[in-house]
């Protein structure tokens, strides 16, 4: 996966979790629980998530690396830049 | 055929705890022995006419975008848009004792200025309770201090009047102890009721139980109907196996149970406890429902829902004859903010009434005193409203009998054991409890109910403590 796919799967699954927000308005540099409403149960979805998407385990001691848009792709891209997304 | 998990009872809680379950891919059975799904908070069919049970009205209303609210956590936690509820808020809600009403409405401030206008002595008081029910975490699951909530609103409210005002609703809507009910659920029913409040979906719990089965049923998820469990089999603390009235044994990791704390631990073999040892709650409701030929306004109904009381003191506990009728609820479906207004005009009453009195009456008895007690409760009602009698075109009329029979639960006890078990555990180790006896309160608090279960003991139950909190 490419920094932008991974990007856009981050967004895919915050947008399955919160269908309600407009993420368009998202800033990849602030917080998320700042822009949107999001609770430590849905960051835990999105834990879920990633495990049930990628087979990705985040362990808990790095949740806070979740905490932005930016931070959740700087985390995540090593880890899933070898993940081929099926097309 | 093993189950990662098996759920008792397709109420509010076990649906949104199986949607949970199925969504991360577990293999779930949710088995009902009831024909119809939604439990307490279910519906029934009589000459072409729904009428819903349970639901007066959803409490815990917050419109979209409402951070942090409880029923913004149910609906991400379910994955359903804001709008899939199709939620009608309610109008002006009255609350009403001699000579005193208050009324209140989604909007908080009104009730305040109620409370001042009505009570100007007691509003410093009113704010000191209000700061004391922000502050506290009522959705803590590991709290398990029982403090009485009499003492905390005594100590802010020095008014009888006031104090019984404000536990009316909050009673009706959800206390399944007599007299009193713990500071926690005084916090969860005010903030619900009070700082939140009413609305209706369009369609009724058929459309929200459709929505919820619609949902669970596209995860992969299980559902039987009248599969009644016969019993829980489990040796050395473990379930072994559940074992349905039709002879069909099925085996699970986990099971979850929606049937109450006490019907589930009777339905364990070997028996795990005494029953004299358990608080069974006693609680119950009769209520009568009357479709008009006309909508409630145009009788005098202008209400959305109303509490209220003939005698200017307030009781909440079982009466010692069949029904109380001195006090009850009030609810006009139709006075919600519906896009289309409904075909017919309908008034429910619900009053306190007595499980072991009305069960032990014989069949033709149980029909007059049906009637007679109908009549009592439209008689009381008349004191505070106008009479509707004459455009009444169909009147059905449920107990705590009924109640029983559909539900399971003891009593007919829509509130469950005055005691709840906030963690879910039991004496059995992969046997956990949800719904109404767990101790969330309400549509909105069963279906967070399940939630909260299904996320602490199946999908963290290793790895995550916390998780399950809200």
């Amino acid at each position: 996966m490419t920094r932008e796919q991974v990007r856009k799967a981050v967004l895919d699954i915050i947008s399955d979790i919160a269908p309600d927000e407009d993420l368009s308005t998202i800033k990849d540099d602030e917080n998320l629980r700042d822009q949107f409403d999001l609770d430590s149960m849905d960051f835990l979805d999105i834990v879920m998530e990633l495990r049930k998407r990628f087979n990705l385990e985040v362990p808990e001691k790095d949740y806070q690396e979740l905490v932005s848009m930016a931070s959740s792709v700087a985390y995540l891209f090593p880890r899933l830049k070898d993940y081929e997304l099926v097309s | 055929m093993n189950y990662d998990v098996i759920i008792i009872g397709s109420g509010l809680s076990g649906l949104a705890a199986g949607i949970r379950l199925a969504m991360f891919d577990k293999k779930v059975l949710i088995v009902e022995k009831h024909v119809e799904v939604g439990g307490l908070n279910s519906f029934y069919i009589r000459k072409h006419r729904t009428f819903d049970v349970g639901l007066h009205a959803m409490t815990n209303y917050t419109p979209k975008g409402v951070r942090g609210s409880p029923l913004g956590k149910l609906l991400k936690q379910l994955r359903f848009k804001h709008d899939e509820f199709r939620l009608c808020p309610q109008e002006i809600s009255e609350i009403r004792f001699p000579e005193r009403a208050l009324r209140f409405s989604n909007e908080f401030g009104l009730f305040e200025q109620e409370v001042a206008e009505q009570f100007p002595a007691q509003t410093d008081g009113f704010q000191k309770l209000l700061a004391r029910i922000r502050e506290f975490n009522e959705l803590d699951l590991d709290d398990n201090q029982r403090i009485p909530s009499r003492r905390v609103v005594e100590s802010c409210l020095s008014d009888p009047v006031l104090i019984d005002m404000l536990y009316c609703p909050l009673m009706y809507y959800g206390s399944a102890s007599e007299g009193d009910m713990d500071f926690y659920q005084f916090v969860i029913m005010f903030k619900s009721i009070y700082m939140e409040g009413f609305a209706k979906p369009v369609g009724g719990m058929p459309y929200i139980l459709n929505l919820l089965v619609e949902k669970y049923r596209n995860l992969g998820g299980e559902l039987r109907m009248g599969a009644g469990v016969e019993a829980i089999e489990h040796q050395d603390g473990v379930v072994q196996a559940v074992h349905l009235e039709n002879g069909e044994t099925l085996t699970a990791d986990k099971v979850i149970s929606s049937a109450g704390n006490v019907e589930t631990l009777r339905l364990c073999r070997p028996r795990l406890v005494e029953e004299s040892s358990l608080e069974i709650g006693r609680m119950s409701f009769m209520e009568s429902l009357f479709v008009l030929d006309c909508m409630p306004k145009e009788v005098g109904y202008d209400r959305s829902i109303v509490f209220y009381s003939t005698e200017p003191r307030f009781q909440y506990r079982v009466p010692e004859g069949l029904t109380d009728v001195t006090s009850g609820v009030l609810c006009c479906p139709n006075n919600f903010q519906y896009p289309k207004p409904a075909s017919e005009g309908m008034i429910r009453i619900t009053n306190q009434a007595n499980f072991s009195l009305w069960d032990a009456m014989a069949r033709s008895d149980y029909r007059a005193a049906k009637k007679e007690y109908r009549d009592r409760g439209v008689n009381a009602l008349l004191t505070y409203f106008p009479d509707f009698r004459d455009h009444v075109i169909y009147v059905d009329c449920f107990t705590p009998k009924t109640i029983f029979k559909y539900t399971g639960h003891i009593n007919g006890a829509v509130y469950g054991s005055p005691r709840k078990i906030k963690s879910g555990l039991t004496p059995v180790k992969n046997l956990f409890i949800c719904g109404t006896d767990q101790g969330f309160l309400g549509i909105i608090g069963a279906s967070l109910s399940g939630i909260s279960m299904a996320n602490l003991h199946v999908l963290q139950a290793e790895a995550k403590s916390e998780y399950g909190r809200i």
